[in-house]
């Protein structure tokens, strides 16, 4: 291992720019006239649109321009699309309606976009946005807010042609087989399970900036996105903003996304159109309470699960069923959140002989639900690993001994619901676990908090996930509307310096450095001499972009595989120069050897060579040293580890320590073990904070009650602990490089740890996420009492 | 944030009368309440008259048994002040634990307690010792002087200078936070002195900081955490969100009163 | 429009600026220092963290005009030249960073949090001292270790200098 190649610990390159303050973020870009954007937003859940009295910005200081649904319509933009088709029991095709730019008539929840108001300054844009909200009236509606009472006969409708507001009923799995292993089975454990709502909060707020060249007729669209040509495509294919050609997209620096960056929201678009409408740049910034009432949300499901055994523990089946609420509108992959991201994985790191999920998706008066870090991969965990946990105390059996029991032991392992697990060892990622976190001791610990009173609990997870987002073919079999390949271009310069395009979006987890560490070992060139590209349509060719911890498995593979062209190249230039075959040539260390000999040239060199062309001739080869390469995966990745949670409960006012959190994670090959490290970290406390801080609340009403900062609680460096990461390795077998994925790991396995280590503490299993200091003190009480009885 | 006209007075005869004759005015003091909410739009002043520039307003000092603060005294040095630290410990601790270390460096007293924010810290300390504000007009005792939630006895035009506390036997706030905001979900500042035991409450009531005569009752014969054992609160006046229910505050106020009293 | 005049990063400016203008906004938009950012409008997450007169102040919960003839220290203004300040090069040794919005904010937080306490700091007095700074990526983690060893370094930094 060089000190910059793979597996080692370099410093981010990119963090020069961030620790001085001199990053380039989406609302740090300014162009010499722009207007600033207001968006009118429903203050209502559900509503009719009698009118719109646009005359009421007459005269209004500083007022650039008002558009409305009916410029919508008029420019024949399209809705926002769902991107993922789902077919119901029967067949029918999901019903998916658009999501319109600005209101169509109808308003669906609080904060749906209905006008936008483009003026001189930020100030004079909402003066007039909220003169204008005076001058709507709206035909008021009862509001369906709740996701299992929506779907009854009495509940509002959204939709005319949604009955039921149900946009599908599906299944996955083996129905008969499943309920054959309940009818066998001599134990059963039964809980229902409310997975809250979260927000996904990158710090950085959304924004966007329109600019329109009328020389070239291009619109140039800054956004902060995970994956801006999928933004272009979508803009252009669907929206029919302008076709891809005459469309720019730039995601510069973006502050944190956690798949809320992923989708195309209506703010950007409107931003591009609306330069183009009045022929200057517009600029629009969400204020964070905008970001709380329309960034798509995440989670949100309402399950019962229910898992058979035999009577040594064995288990024979689990039978799943969940309502997941996607909002007012399908969001562009939520459809795939709660079915192929989340029923595939039911099966956890358990041999299941028969598993059978229903999931019945329905929409409500709430803002929008998508993926969100983990993506039906944590509810999925969630369910399985409280089961098992649950399952375990019921029999007497201790949970670790449970687990071990039920493994998978043999790879590959085809489970019942889709998935072909390729390699892990879940044994010993537990085992290790376990020695970490002193497990043998835990009881004596527990004694003692005992004297002092308070209840302490240790709780287990051991999840997988399925990452690596993912062989196109299998994707289009199950409904996705895009492949999920990646691209990459190495561009060599003739001084030897060398650019990597890449499609996939960095946007804090480090692409910068970790790709150019993989350019470096391969080529053994300096670090400092490799650049990575990123997020401009105008550079990059095309690109997939960033979630579903793909960038490593899927992103570094393509740029692997285009280093593998270049370096192939690299020694014909170099056979020519030092004539010999390019099959006798060695490329090691930067360096060019015919083999067996003393001849060699180094990397430099050939870079020039490659330019100059003086050494061969067009009809030996081409002038140049620049490849690319798609690179299309032939299988999921399965990242698994254990992550327990110990804590204590002072069960006088509910306050909760989490006193030691172990985690032990299987990412495959591990490029950076700083970087990986860093996004286990941040796993986590997004998991902690579902487990025991966050969740969303709308009232009766449909108004988000939680919709600043005041009231969602978001995690802060005093409600957690530092944590204790290391790692098992069992090399991906699917792809070059060995990677699995690390990215939403922690925000997987953390929340059924939490949730285990408190029903733990409390002695029973009445309490949902999230186990607030309040929710935790009530649960404490059943505890006392029932202490006081028994 | 809508548009106002901002005067920077450097007397409080001066910042009075812009008070007096200025339309729509407010005055700002550390800004930490008041932006915010002028920033949602939730508070539109014509006229802002900020009082950093007035001389001698931010002055700590202890005359006999009494320390004196500036209304304008910063949290921060508040809870640094070796004068208060010795004088009243725990009203130092208490202002050390007001916001976060950045609004603690801007918030002031005197705003704090003007404002008379139902889930502020200052309010419960001043009930509890039985502090005096001072203003440009007269003094009030601060059992006159909070009437509410965001409501106080101060008039239009008038302004606190400083406010007055004596000296305690003993004293200490608790304070239990709300998870999200850091405000107090429930606050409780006891004091002992000669005559008497005063217990307030911030975060909890309905109507703002009020007194828990319930427990002063309880802790007038022997101040100690026993005495407490076994009281209750009545939930009925209290605040309910999706924070705490009525009866959580009620449990909490019970609860940090005694490790107050252990404290003090 | 009023004039506001203030000294940044050591050079003295003088603006118009509304009534109504931030600091942050002055600073974003007027002087183009975009170092210091937006995170939330409740005055919470601490992304806006700057120096006024050696305090750590909330740039999104002040007025401009509140600041006029102040010392304001941003992010852009950390660094000795191309010498990073011990508490920037601890945030980027120890990882403390990943999307970097929250960066700045935290940086000056921290330089500040010493600057009062005086150091090296612990980790239950980093992680107190943080409850005006929120970060959504790093999980604290790497934030409280930088911090720590930006503690001990600026720290012994004071030694050297008074010895």
């Amino acid at each position: 291992m060089t000190e910059t190649g793979i597996g080692a610990p370099v410093r981010r390159l990119e963090d020069q720019r961030f620790i001085t303050g001199t990053g380039n973020y989406t609302d740090d870009v300014n162009v010499a006239g722009q207007g600033y954007a207001y968006f009118v937003r429903s203050p209502h859940a559900h509503a009719a649109i009698k009118s719109i009295d646009t005359s009421v910005l007459k005269g209004m200081s500083g007022v650039v321009g008002v558009l409305t649904g009916e410029d919508v319509a008029a420019d024949s933009l399209g809705p926002l699309p769902a991107g993922w088709m789902i077919h119901s029991k029967n067949g029918d095709p999901m019903k998916a309606p658009g999501h319109p730019l600005l209101a169509q008539g109808k308003v669906r929840y609080v904060g749906d976009p209905i006008a936008v108001v483009v003026g001189e300054t930020f100030a004079e844009a909402k003066d007039a946005g909220e003169a204008l909200l005076g001058a709507i009236t709206f035909d008021e509606l009862p509001a369906s807010v709740d996701p299992v009472a929506t779907t009854a006969k009495d509940a509002p409708q959204l939709f005319d042609d949604v009955p039921n507001n149900t946009a599908f009923d599906w299944e996955l799995g083996n129905k008969a087989e499943t309920e054959a292993a309940f009818k066998a089975a001599s134990h059963v454990t039964t809980l229902n399970i409310v997975n809250n709502r979260l927000v996904p909060n990158a710090m950085e707020p959304r924004a966007a900036l329109g600019d329109y060249d009328a020389g070239t007729g291009t619109i140039t669209i800054y956004t902060t996105s995970q994956n801006p040509h999928v933004a272009r495509l979508v803009m252009s294919a669907f929206l029919n903003l302008a076709p891809e050609h005459k469309l720019r997209c730039i995601a510069p620096d973006v502050g944190g996304g956690f798949g809320s960056k992923i989708y195309v929201y209506s703010e950007e678009v409107v931003c591009g159109w609306a330069a183009k409408r009045f022929k200057r740049a517009v600029k629009w910034t969400a204020e964070r309470t905008e970001s709380f009432l329309t960034d798509a949300h995440g989670r949100d499901h309402v399950t019962k699960a229910e898992l058979a055994m035999d009577d040594k523990g064995k288990i024979l089946g689990l039978r799943v069923h969940t309502v997941a609420n996607l909002g007012g509108y399908p969001s562009l992959f939520s459809t795939s959140v709660p079915t192929y991201l989340y029923a595939t994985l039911l099966s956890g790191q358990y041999d299941i002989p028969a598993i059978y999920a229903e999931v019945d998706a329905v929409y409500t008066n709430t803002a929008p639900v998508d993926a969100y870090r983990g993506a039906g991969r944590p509810e999925a965990t969630f369910v399985v690993e409280r089961l098992v946990e649950v399952a375990a105390r019921e029999m007497g059996i201790d949970p670790a001994t449970f687990r071990k029991r039920n493994f998978i032991k043999k790879f590959p392992h085809q489970t019942p619901v889709i998935m072909a697990y390729d390699v892990g060892d879940y044994h010993a990622s537990l085992s290790k676990a376990m020695d970490l976190v002193d497990y043998k001791g835990f009881g004596k610990r527990k004694r003692a908090s005992a004297k002092d009173g308070k209840l302490r609990g240790i709780g287990f997870s051991a999840y997988i996930e399925a990452c690596g987002i993912a062989p196109s073919q299998a994707v289009g079999s199950l409904g996705a509307g895009v492949g999920l390949w990646e691209s990459a271009e190495v561009r060599v310069n003739p001084v030897g310096t060398i650019e990597v395009l890449t499609g996939s979006h960095s946007h804090g987890q480090g692409h910068e450095t970790t790709f150019a560490q993989l350019v470096s070992d391969r080529l053994g060139q300096p670090i400092e001499n490799v650049s990575i590209v990123h997020g401009d349509t105008d550079k990059v060719q095309f690109g997939m972009g960033t979630y579903g911890s793909r960038s490593g498995a899927v992103g570094m593979s393509a740029i692997s595989k285009a280093l593998d062209k270049v370096v192939a190249k690299a020694k014909k230039v170099a056979g020519f120069i030092l004539e010999a075959s390019d099959a006798d040539i060695e490329f090691k260390d930067g360096n060019f050897t015919v083999a067996g000999t003393d001849k060699s040239i180094d990397w430099t060199s050939v870079a020039l060579q490659a330019y100059v062309a003086h050494k061969f001739g067009p009809d030996d080869m081409e002038p140049g040293l620049k490849e690319g390469a798609f690179y299309d995966p032939t299988n999921f990745t399965f990242p698994a580890g254990v992550h327990i949670c110990e804590l204590e409960i002072d069960a006088d006012t509910g306050v909760t320590t989490i006193e030691n959190w172990v985690a032990i994670d299987d990412f495959g090959t591990i490029i950076n073990p700083l970087i990986v490290s860093g996004q286990v970290h941040g796993g986590i406390a997004q998991g902690v904070g579902q487990a025991m801080l966050e969740g969303a609340a709308y009232n009766d009403n449909g108004q988000l009650v939680t919709a600043s900062y005041m009231d969602y609680c978001m995690p802060r460096a005093d409600d957690l602990p530092s944590f204790t990461v290391d790692h098992t390795v069992t090399p991906c077998p699917s792809n070059p490089l060995g990677i699995k994925g690390c990215g939403e790991a922690g925000a997987i396995a953390s929340p059924a740890a939490v949730m285990n280590a408190l029903t733990d503490a409390l002695g029973h299993e009445d309490i949902q996420m999230p186990a607030t200091p309040q929710v935790i003190w009530r649960a404490a009480q059943k505890t006392i009492t029932k202490a006081a009885a028994e | 944030m809508y548009a106002f006209d901002f005067h920077r007075p450097d007397t409080v005869r001066k910042a009075a009368t812009l008070l007096g004759k200025a339309e729509d005015p407010k005055l700002l003091a550390g800004g930490q309440t008041l932006l915010p909410t002028m920033k949602q739009r939730l508070a539109a002043p014509a006229n802002l008259v900020d009082l950093s520039q007035v001389e001698g307003l931010d002055a700590i000092e202890l005359k006999g048994r009494t320390l004196h603060i500036g209304a304008m005294a910063r949290h921060v040095s508040v809870a640094n002040s070796d004068t208060v630290r010795e004088a009243i410990p725990a009203l130092a601790a208490l202002a050390g634990g007001i916001g976060d270390p950045h609004v603690r460096n801007m918030g002031t007293i005197g705003g704090s307690l003007a404002n008379n924010d139902p889930a502020a810290d200052y309010p419960a300390a001043a009930l509890a010792l039985d502090a005096t504000i001072v203003t440009n007009r007269r003094k009030i005792p601060a059992d006159e002087f909070f009437q509410g939630m965001f409501t106080t006895a101060l008039e239009e035009d008038e302004i606190i200078t400083k406010v007055m506390v004596p000296i305690p036997r003993k004293a200490a706030y608790q304070k239990f936070d709300n998870p999200a905001s850091r405000y107090a979900l429930v606050g409780v500042f006891v004091a002992k002195r000669s005559s008497e035991v005063r217990v307030a409450v911030t975060g909890a009531g309905q109507d703002g900081v009020f007194r828990a005569t319930a427990l002063e009752d309880a802790l007038k014969a022997r101040f100690a955490p026993k005495s407490l054992d076994g009281v209750t609160m009545p939930a009925d006046d209290l605040n309910a969100d999706i924070h705490a229910g009525a009866d959580y505050r009620a449990h909490l106020i019970t609860v940090m009163a005694r490790r107050a009293v252990a404290a003090a | 429009m009023p004039t506001v005049s203030m000294t940044v990063n050591g050079k003295p400016v003088s603006a118009e600026a509304e009534p109504r203008t931030l600091l942050v906004q002055f600073l974003r938009e007027t002087l183009r220092l975009t170092g210091t950012h937006v995170g939330c409008d409740t005055s919470q997450c601490g992304a806006c963290v700057v120096h006024v007169d050696g305090r750590a102040v909330k740039a999104c919960t002040a007025l401009a005009m509140q600041f006029e003839g102040a010392e304001v220290t941003t992010i852009e203004g950390l660094a000795d030249g191309a010498e990073l300040h011990p508490m920037q090069a601890a945030f980027r040794e120890h990882h403390g960073l990943q999307c970097g919005f929250c960066t700045p904010g935290m940086i000056m937080a921290a330089v500040e949090m010493v600057e009062r306490l005086g150091g090296p700091l612990d980790e239950a007095t980093i992680r107190h001292e943080l409850e005006g700074n929120i970060c959504r990526c790093t999980g604290y983690h790497n934030i409280v270790k930088a911090i720590a060893a930006g503690s001990a370094e600026m720290s012994s930094g004071v030694r050297e200098a008074a010895e």
